[in-house]
């Protein structure tokens, strides 16, 4: 080796040294994997999601004028608790599959470091993924799955910011006793869901809390996720004709559900949706017209004027080009903020100090951007103060009918469909 | 027999007659070279947002986009025949079926890049809703890709088994070099039948399209199914692939409203293997 390129290298040795105590000074931003399905058969759901947390992210590292004045971490500056470190957002993509959410939790630990990890929309992939995150001890803050196992496995590593299926089956049962009361009929009612983790376990739940309730539950009707025809149980439904009809199911099979009661002209009085694929976007905006009257529950409610979830709102719209925020990328975005003032609050990213941020989360509503009363965890991780609201579509939107505190819509039925 | 259950067969009927349509294109290549196409289910895929694209660019129905669809597709099939097929048929078996898969993965992504992930339908207005006829229901954009499926199904067997062309495709199929030694020049006739199978497919794909939800990843939904009924009715038989087709939609369909939607495909399945089982070459397959 010649003299010359020895001194080469030690100044690009010495530079490299510089460089990185140079980096050091900034402060490193804090990594939060994001496991989404941006592929596969809930791909929109996914990719909503994963705009609205941009959105959440930009506001934290640089500051919103009129989200500063209500909340505290939107000043701008990344987060003050962690000498101003910014958000970096790294997503990962689970496919649709269990598998695939596994493998892409390992890898967000192993090799981004991630302090924290979000997602997994599917409720079996959730499943999955924060079974790593436990493994590794790192906290897994889940937004939008809703199966009544998740919080029952007694991980410590584990938050859960939705309201559950039981709070949705309530929901359900005051709504239809109030139309009861008002005269309907609601003597047969007939449950169709999809067999993974999600249609299962709501199905369920739905049954237990409406036999506590009195209502009958007459037919139950089970399918595979990703039919390619559903016209069978459609049949089955017009022969039995149930007065009331609910649907715990994705975005493919909801459209070809909308599509084959239109094709085979039947329609229950009343059409409940438990949100997910009727709640898709891209549902919403093809097949509308097709459900006009359905009743659907959701996390979103616009709110007034200058309140977190209305700022929120017209930034998400700016974000996707005039989408407002859904059931969906609203829970997203709120369980990315309940996260985020975890990591602020932890003052470092050390996995137990974050954990025990998590832990000691206590958020009013005038804080949230979905509709919930607040955030506060119980010894399982589920947040106690989650709510959410009934809706009902009307030309194109849904508006909330229920309950009468948030209502800004009389309920209008019979359900009219096409 | 109640009225419903005959709505249960007919819609069987119709949704047999569909699944005969997007699953010829496959019959006759894996006949025409015993090439099995991965990539089908992606072709159909394919045709699909052809229609869609119509609809959306052109905003013309079904009528303008099952001609371009057929192009389109048709032009895909002869593309991936010299670019892909041709070169990796010296290969190994394995290279075959990677190399199709390979075209699958590519065109699937593609899509995705392009269309992106979102779900889209086709305003259902297109092909004039559903009529009732002795109390049942037909819907017509079913019965046109039903009554489509039957045509095309039939028209490609005909073109097979009665026209000089057919006879040159056959002989190509049956022994390459002896066509040659005849005056036919096997690459040609080949990639005809690429452009066959691929056209066939476009319209399927457009067809479907006017009932179904059209995404990127549905392409791995329709291929299953093309795989079984290609098989149950005997690989390279064009006539095989349309009564298995009617078969297996008819039992989906009665499975499903006599058993439950969650067992159907479980009882198409072991009736799928017991064929397999006594005729291992399927139902009008050559020994």
């Amino acid at each position: 080796m010649t003299t010359q390129t020895r001194r080469t290298l030690a100044a690009g040795a010495a530079l490299l040294t510089l460089g990185i105590a140079g980096g050091a000074l900034a402060q490193a931003p804090v990594k939060i994997g994001v496991i989404y399905p941006l592929s596969g058969n809930s791909a929109t759901a996914g990719n909503y999601s994963k705009m609205a947390l941009e959105v959440g992210a930009e506001v934290i590292n640089n500051g919103d004028a009129d989200l500063a004045k209500i909340m505290p971490l939107a000043k701008g500056g990344g987060l003050p608790g962690l000498k101003g470190a910014k958000i970096q957002l790294v997503f990962a993509d689970n496919q649709g599959t269990p598998a695939a959410g596994q493998n892409q939790a390992l890898r967000l630990i192993s090799e981004e470091k991630v302090a924290a990890l979000i997602g997994a929309y599917q409720s079996g992939i959730t499943l999955t993924a924060s079974a790593i995150a436990e493994r590794h001890g790192i906290p897994f803050v889940n937004g939008e799955s809703v199966a009544a196992n998740l919080t029952e496995r007694g991980f410590k590593w584990f938050f859960r910011t939705t309201p559950v299926a039981l709070d949705f089956a309530r929901a359900y049962s005051s709504f239809l006793k109030e139309q009861k009361a008002a005269g309907r009929k609601t003597d047969t009612i007939a449950l169709v869901h999809e067999n993974t983790e999600y249609g299962n376990s709501v199905a369920s739940v739905i049954a237990d809390q409406f036999a506590k309730d009195g209502l009958n539950i007459s037919q139950k009707i089970a399918y595979s996720a990703n039919s390619s025809d559903v016209q069978p149980q459609v049949l089955q439904l017009k022969e039995k004709n149930p007065d009331v009809l609910i649907f715990i199911s994705y975005t493919s099979d909801a459209i070809l559900y909308t599509k084959t009661m239109k094709e085979l002209n039947w329609k229950p009085g009343i059409m409940i949706a438990d949100n997910a694929g009727f709640n898709d976007p891209a549902f919403v905006k093809s097949l509308a017209s097709q459900v006009e009257g359905l009743v659907n529950r959701s996390a979103f409610s616009a709110g007034k004027p200058g309140s977190v979830p209305d700022l929120f709102n017209a930034l998400y719209k700016k974000k996707t080009g005039g989408d407002d925020l859904d059931d969906v990328s609203v829970r997203g975005l709120q369980a990315f903020l309940v996260l985020a003032d975890a990591l602020n609050r932890a003052g470092g990213t050390e996995p137990a100090k974050i954990q025990a941020a998590l832990k000691a989360t206590d958020l009013k509503a005038d804080q949230m951007v979905a509709g919930y009363d607040g955030v506060k965890f119980d010894d399982k991780g589920q947040n106690v103060l989650a709510a959410s609201v009934v809706t009902q579509m009307r030309a194109g939107k849904y508006v909330t009918i229920a309950p009468k505190a948030r209502a800004t819509h009389e309920a209008i039925l019979p359900y009219k469909g096409w | 027999m109640s009225s419903t259950l005959v709505q249960v067969i007919v819609s069987g009927l119709l949704l047999g007659a569909v699944y005969a349509l997007f699953s010829s294109g496959l019959t006759l290549i894996w006949g025409m070279m015993n090439v099995v196409n991965f990539a089908h289910g992606d072709f159909v895929m394919l045709g699909m947002y052809s229609a869609v694209m119509v609809w959306t660019a052109l905003g013309g129905g079904p009528f303008a986009a099952v001609p371009i669809a057929a192009m389109m597709i048709g032009t895909l099939g002869v593309a991936s025949y010299f670019l892909l097929v041709r070169h990796i048929m010296k290969g190994p078996m394995l290279a075959q079926i990677l190399g199709t898969f390979g075209l699958a993965l590519f065109l699937r992504y593609a899509a995705f890049w392009y269309f992106g992930a979102n779900f889209k339908t086709l305003p259902d207005t297109i092909v004039g809703g559903s009529f009732e006829l002795m109390g049942i229901r037909f819907e017509g954009s079913r019965v046109l890709a039903g009554v489509m499926g039957l045509a095309v199904t039939l028209a490609l067997h005909l073109i097979l088994t009665r026209t000089a062309v057919g006879s040159r495709m056959l002989a190509v199929s049956e022994d390459a070099t002896a066509a040659q030694l005849m005056g036919i020049r096997p690459q040609r006739m080949q990639a005809l039948a690429w452009c066959m199978a691929g056209a066939a497919t476009g319209i399927a794909g457009a067809l479907i399209a006017n009932f179904f939800y059209t995404s990127p990843t549905v392409g791995e939904t329709l291929a299953i199914l093309a795989f079984v009924t290609v098989s149950f009715g005997g690989f390279g038989s064009v006539l095989g692939a349309l009564v298995a087709g009617l078969i297996i939609g008819v039992v989906e369909s009665l499975s499903a409203y006599l058993v439950g939607p969650v067992y159907k495909d479980v009882i198409v399945y072991i009736l799928f293997v017991l064929v397999l089982w006594f005729r291992p070459q399927g139902l009008m397959g050559k020994a």
